[in-house]
């Protein structure tokens, strides 16, 4: 990737504000928003029992993937990841640190949590402007028993490019053929309708203000928020709550061994229990470090949350690596990265 | 008498070889002073001419890839395959009509304040109600984009913005531009902050051009037998023109850059809407919302955004100027 003379600026500038609070003992990250929840959770348990911080800026994935391109930061942490010849490009090695998932979040009057059902192609056509009120026949039929108002919609969604939209409309691009050809699957498209937000907070704050909106966030978000989420009806055609026990049953599927770089999309998984739209969210970091020291400092970081941080990110309802795959995870520590 | 050149430098008085000595050194440092003075306004141009350049640079790609098109294009897909397309037509509509709407809504209140102030206000309220307008330009602009979210949004959606649907669903054309459905968030609702904003620049240098109207001008347009308005609309007014104008030139320029408070409550929707109640963009809004997550074209184009605004400013700046000229020339004449 080529950069010019606006990008370097722009980094320096953000390089500033990331650098300006660390001091020798901190390790620095930047990136997705996603699993900022969990990552600050661990970073106060860390420093509690270590001493070390950790200073993690949730600027979004794109951004994070510039600032460890830059060497601004020791890791970059990205919801989208990275494909394996990228990687090679730039010298990174790229691994999953832990799975989350994302949930249609809802503002309609008298509605509560996992009352509201709704498919792919349903969600696809609320937000290609298709279905336009509460009360369309494709959202009544699938959920024959709620009294839905006959309000329009107000779609919220992303202003910034995210790892979470990636996700979001890589499902809708599985789901929805209608969405895959018009739209795409991208951490930025060309939405049809709605109003934009900036970061998951954005989104939550404006599904929270906005009556008879729906929107998109991480789960940790909408429930710290306490905002109505919708349940979905997954590709087996069963109906899904968002549940540890659904996000964990899509997470199953995924075959991280034999993926190179770790590449795997976890969107629309097959299975019964399965919850559509779960995602795993990633690390990257040089396989040759400029700075050794930061380095083997934030690798033990990783480390102990692999080994210590389970309990918390279940906790914030994020789900662990299984421990074959951090097993996986710790090999390719051993051989890639070059910290001696 | 002392000689005052020798004086300061304290060489012996009255040496004619120390006096020139002492001119030399006070001309050497006339010569400094004003080499500093020379630098530090070039650095100015230097630093205005190094953005243009940047900017020009920065904007490169995305002007060889769209060239004019950019002007005229309304999608903005940056996921589109096999390259981007992005146009900046639905950022410039919302940013002109923001402003527009803006200073619609904010010029005739501002000049009325000033009025107030200065011909009708009893003296002990004049002071309360400065000081007030002139806090309203020190919120940060936060502040007012929050308020908008949290305050204006949601009563301008649920009380304000569905009457005014209703009321004239029937009339052409009217129906078009105030169509529903109400959002929380729109170009609307952003018009109305920036005009807040904008509003105490409007007002204080109204006011302060209006106190230098000669008071024996009023008082002989009192003396005729003018009512206040008359007085205000055939004295004050033609006589602080070019104050005033300036006053609103410098408030356009305001609402045209204002980024954070316009990306809380615009929507940053880059489709153009006929009606002012759907969400929209301003190019500062779609530059802050988009650029640290940009790569290659698309951040390309929203450098070229960037520049786009920094050349519409320049030229309101300069079309305020002209007219300026005119008005000046014209009452030489």
């Amino acid at each position: 990737m080529k950069f010019s003379i606006m990008t370097r600026a722009a980094v320096v500038a953000l390089a500033m504000t990331v650098g300006a609070a660390a001091n020798a003992a901190d390790i620095t990250g930047a990136g997705a928003t996603f699993p900022f929840p969990i990552y600050s959770k661990w970073a106060d348990a860390y420093k509690k029992e270590t001493g070390n911080s950790l200073n993690y800026q949730s600027i979004g994935s794109g951004a994070g993937i510039k600032q460890i391109q830059a060497k601004t930061v020791t890791f970059g942490a990205s919801d989208m990841p990275l494909k394996a010849d990228a990687l090679k490009k730039d010298g990174l090695v790229q691994w999953p640190m832990v799975m989350g998932a994302i949930v249609p979040v809802v503002n309609i009057e008298g509605i509560k949590s996992g009352e509201l059902f709704l498919d792919g192609v349903t969600l696809a056509d609320i937000y290609l402007g298709k279905i336009k009120k509460w009360d369309d026949a494709a959202i009544k039929k699938l959920n024959p028993s709620l009294a839905l108002p006959s309000t329009n919609i107000t779609v919220v969604r992303r202003s910034d490019g995210s790892g979470t939209t990636f996700n979001f409309t890589d499902y809708l691009s599985k789901a929805s053929p209608d969405w895959a050809k018009t739209i795409g699957a991208d951490s930025a498209v060309e939405w049809p309708v709605g109003v934009g937000a900036k970061g998951n907070d954005g989104v939550s704050g404006n599904v929270a203000q906005t009556k008879n909106s729906i929107g998109y966030v991480e789960y940790a978000y909408a429930k710290q928020n306490k905002l109505t989420y919708a349940a979905l009806i997954n590709s087996a055609g069963k109906k899904v709550q968002p549940t540890v026990a659904s996000f964990q049953a899509a997470a199953a599927n995924a075959d991280w061994a034999n993926a190179p770089g770790y590449y795997q999309i976890l969107t629309n998984q097959p299975g019964d229990a399965s919850w559509p739209i779960t995602a795993a969210t990633f690390i990257l970091m040089y396989a040759e470090p400029a700075d050794k020291a930061a380095s083997v400092e934030a690798i033990k970081f990783f480390d102990w949350a692999f080994s210590k941080g389970n309990a918390m990110a279940e906790e914030l309802d994020f789900i662990p690596m299984p421990a074959s795959v951090v097993t996986l995870i710790r090999k390719t520590w051993a051989d890639s990265i070059k910290n001696k | 008498m002392t000689d005052f050149a020798t004086r300061a430098v304290s060489i012996a008085p009255g040496s004619a070889e120390g006096r020139e000595k002492a001119l030399a050194a006070f001309k050497a440092g006339d010569r400094l002073f004003s080499f500093l003075t020379k630098i530090a306004a070039l650095t100015v141009l230097a630093m205005l001419g190094g953005i243009i350049i940047s900017l020009v640079i920065g904007a490169w790609p995305a002007i060889s890839a769209y060239g004019f098109d950019f002007l005229t294009t309304q999608r903005w897909a940056p996921n589109a395959r096999p390259q981007p397309i992005l146009g900046g037509l639905g950022p410039l509509y919302g940013t002109l009509v923001s402003s527009v709407i803006a200073l619609l809504i904010a010029v005739p209140v501002g000049l009325g304040i000033a009025i107030f102030l200065t011909e009708l206000c009893p003296q002990w309220l004049r002071r309360p109600v400065g000081v007030a307008i002139e806090l309203l330009a020190g919120i940060p602009s936060i502040i007012y984009g929050m308020w908008g979210f949290f305050v204006l949004g949601p009563y301008l959606a649920d009380s304000l913005i569905p009457g005014i649907i209703d009321a004239v669903e029937h009339i052409p054309v009217l129906n078009v531009i105030f169509a529903g459905p109400a959002s929380n968030l729109s170009l609307f609702n952003a018009s109305i902050v920036l005009a807040i904003m904008i509003l105490p620049f409007i007002t204080a240098i109204s006011r302060d051009v209006f106190s230098t109207v000669p008071p024996v001008l009023k008082e002989a347009a009192y003396g005729l037998g003018c009512t206040t308005w008359e007085v205000v609309r055939n004295v004050v007014i033609p006589y602080t023109r070019v104050g005033v104008i300036g006053g609103i030139m410098l408030a356009l320029g305001r609402a045209l850059g204002e980024t954070m408070a316009v990306t809380f409550v615009i929507g940053n929707a880059f489709r153009i809407s006929s009606s002012i109640f759907a969400p929209s963009t301003t190019i500062s809004a779609a530059i802050a919302s988009e650029f640290a997550e940009a790569s290659d074209l698309h951040q390309s184009a929203l450098i070229l955004l960037g520049l786009l605004l920094f050349v519409l400013t320049f030229f309101v700046l300069a079309a305020a100027r002209l007219l300026l000229m005119r008005i000046e020339r014209k009452q030489g004449s």
